[in-house]
């Protein structure tokens, strides 16, 4: 075995013990160890990924000394790899661009228990990206859970202990339902492990024995990931959790934390249930309703908010309804556009956040429109980071977000006559109502505001390179997007 | 139907305290019967795995002197899961109860909608 | 006609309603609504004195006009702030009973029909009785070393989740300290009454209970001992880690109830917590790191299994259950102190 084949379980090793020693430093070293560690993590990754592509074909690390339905295993491919670079990437991104939120947010005894969970929180990710095994997912969605939840309250304002509250409760719902269905998997395959349990249910649904609980199963799952990514009806904890966490940890759990849930879905859709299965026992069709209404709901409220933080959470469940939606179709190309939306909308989104919280800084830290008037000329760079999540989101071409429109729209070309009907108005509707609040709070930004306010803030070095880093992540999807589009391509084929 | 469900009496019984357990924490608005709400679902959970895991006349996978052959124990898996589910329950709880202490210090009260409502009147 | 009972809050009936309701005890509602009213008030000053702020500046005209504003506001928000406490409450309160009882039954009934069709109780001829927990069963001695096969399965087999879940408890033990340790700078900001509460919490314990001591004296002993034997044992017979630190955390916690913080402090700080936590944790990660690279690489791991049934076999297990018992007892015994006072 090579090395470099090593390198996704050192890494998530690293995380796990670096997040535990992290917790007894002081707060700036504990903060230089953190990116360090980070930055360690990420160059793994890139190796991995590049072995990965040479590769051709994924392959499995056994955790241990015993082979695949004993022991525990790990699965390495192009998609799985290529997901922990990004997501490596956007959280040093997002972290970087929020530093001064955090030291300035933040009590400083409790700053390093911060990088602590930031630490454990991406050992969970990895994790649930390279898992081969439903209950190491368990388990590692509950450390995703914890960490997540830790995020927000740290400011420790009653809003966001609050919010933590609420959304730890949703989660737990779905933890519930997540384990239960397990359970139930377990019952009825006898294997944990994710390729044997496919064996066993392709074998299942060919004899059609257990017709029912298996379906009861697949919707279990489905409902239990899609409460803890937000999906339309179970999004009730998201808007307070993104809008009044610490600019970080609202970047943070909406680009990485909700999407690693919906990766762990489509992981157990390919590897557990099998697609064929799932669209005989019609569960894409419940997902498919429920991401359109998510996308009319989400940008509907997006456009009474006016606070811009609570308006890009919003946002964000319009996107995810986007995700869903393609989840939903149940063909390849509705996954490929899925995966690909994965990536647009995390760089997009945390560009987002990360912009608004520069440009709050120049208007008093407030959040409210009415006090935005005219920061993006106040703060240019913040502005411009915003312009271009804006029109990412909006889907201006050229930018990342245009292209999974694109992708969405090819994707219901190929479904059903509803199907397709309903999800290209869907995309029609969603994104001349995204053009709509994107757009006035655009033009609002840059509307010279006549009273004089006193800006007393310089835009740090952290915070002008992490808004670039995310421009230019934005403009690498837009133009690179065949590439990426074919990386996708061969990144699926090998998934299964 | 029923006959089955009779003979699956453990498992009846514990879809049944999940079912309660689950209600409990999705629309009790006192934090506390949240908790125990949660408590109680993941309870089921345990003893709905522990039953799948039984073998009728067989007991728990101690290998001792006196017992030899190998039909004579339950299948170990299930326990394992439980016992792993155990821990993850207990930090759960113990994290909800925390958020709960620093509500009730803050709100005097343990009703969800009323800290809510009390928070967002902290910024008007 | 019935007799009226003066003392109609103190039967049984009433104590039955009130727990089913779900309701508080009134002292806390007259606390709650103390602070709204403060709240609000704030609220109402803050919002006068912006307006006030941006009228112009002269005289009478200002007054009236202020004093008409702040009525109005006053009417305003208390219209906007007394609607959801009287009716939109109780209009919540009764579709949330009825939607809890459909939910309930709904989500019953789907999962019955679906146990109904689940492989039957008891039956050694289902699925999950595979090759899987067969090889558990009739090679788990040989491979692992222990005779207790569940300790053998979840530190050796499937070893991945159990690292995992020491880590959950880690990770959760760190929120609990974010959310209520009271440290120096937090003792500052704190109101009198809260540090009043805590002070008075270590002046209640200088009088402790003569009979709690005597009684814990013999006890702890004896419950640490059990809860040792537990962990060195878990690979031999039922048991581990996890139980054995319980029981461990429970003993600390009955010394701390019977002699105070003040002797728990000899011995058990902040400080201690965090070394051994953090030390078993660590220890506990590089010795299945090491164990987890030697089985991918396929290198032999070089650990010598022991014979069955000894103290000293089992390879990596016992190491591992000493190290999950540690942080367990620390753990367990970290959350009911801060829990109590926020500190240990």
């Amino acid at each position: 075995m090579d090395l470099i084949q090593n390198f996704p379980f050192v890494s998530i090793l690293l995380c796990l013990a670096g997040g535990v020693l992290l917790s007894v430093l002081k707060a700036r070293q504990a903060r230089y160890v953190c990116f360090g560690l980070l930055s360690v993590i990420t160059t793994l990754s890139v190796f991995t990924f590049i072995d990965a592509m040479n590769r051709k074909e994924s392959y499995v690390y056994s955790m241990g000394h015993f082979p695949a339905p004993w022991g525990n295993e790990i699965r390495i491919g192009i998609l799985e790899a290529g997901m922990a670079v990004f997501f490596c990437v956007i959280l040093l991104l997002s972290l970087v661009g929020g530093l001064y939120k955090i030291v300035e947010e933040i009590e400083e005894s409790k700053q390093n228990l911060y990088w602590t969970m930031i630490s454990l929180l991406m050992s969970s990710m990895l994790a649930l990206i390279y898992t081969n095994d439903l209950f190491t997912a368990y388990v590692f969605v509950e450390i995703n859970t914890i960490g997540a939840a830790s995020l927000i309250m740290i400011r420790e304002n009653g809003h966001s202990i609050v919010a933590t509250t609420k959304y730890m409760i949703m989660s737990l719902v779905g933890s519930g339902m997540l384990l239960l269905s397990i359970s139930m998997l377990y019952d009825l395959t006898g294997h944990l492990l994710m390729s044997h349990m496919k064996e066993a249910i392709v074998d299942m649904a060919k004899t059609g024995a257990y017709e029912v609980p298996l379906t009861v199963i697949i919707a279990l799952i489905c409902v239990g990931i899609a409460i803890k990514s937000a999906l339309f009806p179970f999004h009730t904890w998201l808007p307070e959790a993104y809008g009044y966490a610490t600019a970080s940890s609202s970047a943070i759990l909406s680009s990485l934390v909700s999407k690693s849930y919906i990766f762990l879905l489509m992981k157990v859709f390919y590897r557990v249930i099998g697609l064929d299965v799932m669209i005989e026992h019609k569960t894409n069709h419940i997902l498919f309703w429920f991401a359109i209404a998510g996308m009319m709901m989400g940008s509907l409220n997006a456009i009474k908010e006016h606070d811009i933080r609570r308006m890009i959470a919003y946002s964000s469940i319009a996107q995810i309804g986007y995700i869903y939606m393609g989840i939903g179709l149940g063909s390849e190309a509705g996954m490929i556009a899925s995966v690909f939306h994965i990536l647009s909308h995390s760089a997009s989104k945390a560009l987002l956040f990360i912009s608004s919280a520069g440009l709050s800084s120049v208007s008093g830290d407030s959040k409210e429109f009415r006090d935005l008037k005219g920061a993006g000329i106040r703060n240019k760079i913040a502005g411009v980071g915003f312009l271009v999540g804006a029109f990412s989101m909006v889907g201006i071409p050229l930018f990342a977000g245009f292209i999974s429109k694109v992708y969405f729209a090819g994707a219901t070309l190929l479904a059903t006559p509803v199907q397709m009907g309903v999800g290209l108005l869907a995309l029609a509707l969603s994104t001349i109502l995204n053009a709509v609040y994107f757009m006035r709070t655009v033009i609002l930004l840059y509307t010279p505001n006549r009273q004089k306010i006193l800006v007393d803030f310089q835009n740090g070095m952290a915070f002008i390179s992490s808004i670039g880093g995310f421009v230019i992540l934005n403009f690498i999807l837009g133009f690179g997007s065949y590439y990426m589009i074919t990386l996708i391509e061969r990144g699926l084929a090998c998934f299964a | 139907m029923l006959e089955h469900l009779l003979d699956n009496y453990y498992e009846t019984v514990s879809i049944i305290l999940f079912g309660i357990g689950f209600t409990m924490l999705l629309l009790n608005r006192n934090l506390i019967k949240k908790i125990m709400g949660l408590n109680i679902m993941d309870t089921a959970i345990y003893l709905f795995l522990t039953a799948k895991g039984y073998i009728a006349g067989r007991v728990a996978p101690i290998l001792t002197a006196g017992v030899q052959e190998k039909d004579a124990f339950i299948n170990p898996v299930p326990s394992g899961l439980v016992l792993t589910g155990i821990v993850v329950s207990v930090s759960v709880t113990a994290f909800m109860l925390s958020l709960t202490i620093r509500l009730y210090r803050r709100y005097h009260t343990l009703d969800i909608d009323k800290i809510a409502m009390l928070a967002k009147r902290e910024d008007l | 006609m019935s007799k009226k009972n003066d003392n109609y809050e103190s039967t049984f009936w009433y104590r039955l309603k009130y727990w089913v309701n779900g309701e508080e005890e009134t002292v806390l509602e007259e606390e709650s609504e103390r602070h709204e009213a403060h709240l609000k008030r704030v609220a109402i000053e803050d919002r006068v004195y912006r307006a006030f702020s941006e009228i112009p500046d002269d005289g009478e005209e200002q007054e009236a006009h202020y004093r008409a504003l702040k009525k109005e506001l006053y009417e305003l928000s208390e219209k906007y702030k007394t609607w959801p406490e009287k009716q939109g409450v109780k209009i919540f309160d009764r579709f949330y009973r009825i939607f809890a009882v459909i939910l309930c039954i709904g989500i019953i009934g789907i999962l019955l029909v679906t146990v109904s069709y689940l492989p039957q109780f008891g039956s050694a001829n289902n699925p999950n009785n595979n090759e899987v927990s067969k090889r558990y069963i009739e090679k788990g001695l040989e491979e692992t070393g222990a005779t207790n096969i569940v300790t053998g399965m979840i530190l050796d087999y499937r070893a991945f989740d159990t690292l995992g879940e020491s880590h959950v408890l880690f990770i959760s033990a760190c929120s609990v300290l974010i959310l209520i340790r009271v440290d120096k700078k937090r003792m500052e900001d704190m109101t009198q009454e809260e540090l009043d509460e805590i002070r008075g919490e270590e002046l209640y314990e200088k009088n402790q209970d003569i009979i709690l001591q005597k009684v814990a004296f013999f006890l702890v002993p004896i419950i640490m001992l059990f809860g040792i034997y537990i962990i060195l044992n878990g690979h031999l017979s039922p048991g581990g880690g996890f139980p054995g630190g319980a029981i461990i955390g429970a003993s600390f916690i009955l010394y701390l109830n019977a002699f105070g913080y003040e002797k728990t402090r000899k011995f058990f700080t902040y400080k201690t917590f965090s070394v051994i936590s953090i030390g078993s944790l660590l220890c506990y990660a590089l010795a299945k790191g090491y164990s987890f690279y030697m089985g991918a690489n396929h290198l032999d791991s070089g650990i010598p299994l022991g014979t069955p049934g000894a103290i000293f076999s089992g390879g990596l297990i016992l190491l591992l259950n000493i190290c999950v018992g540690l942080v367990v007892a620390c753990t367990m015994y970290a959350f009911y102190s801060l829990f109590r006072r926020g500190g240990m």
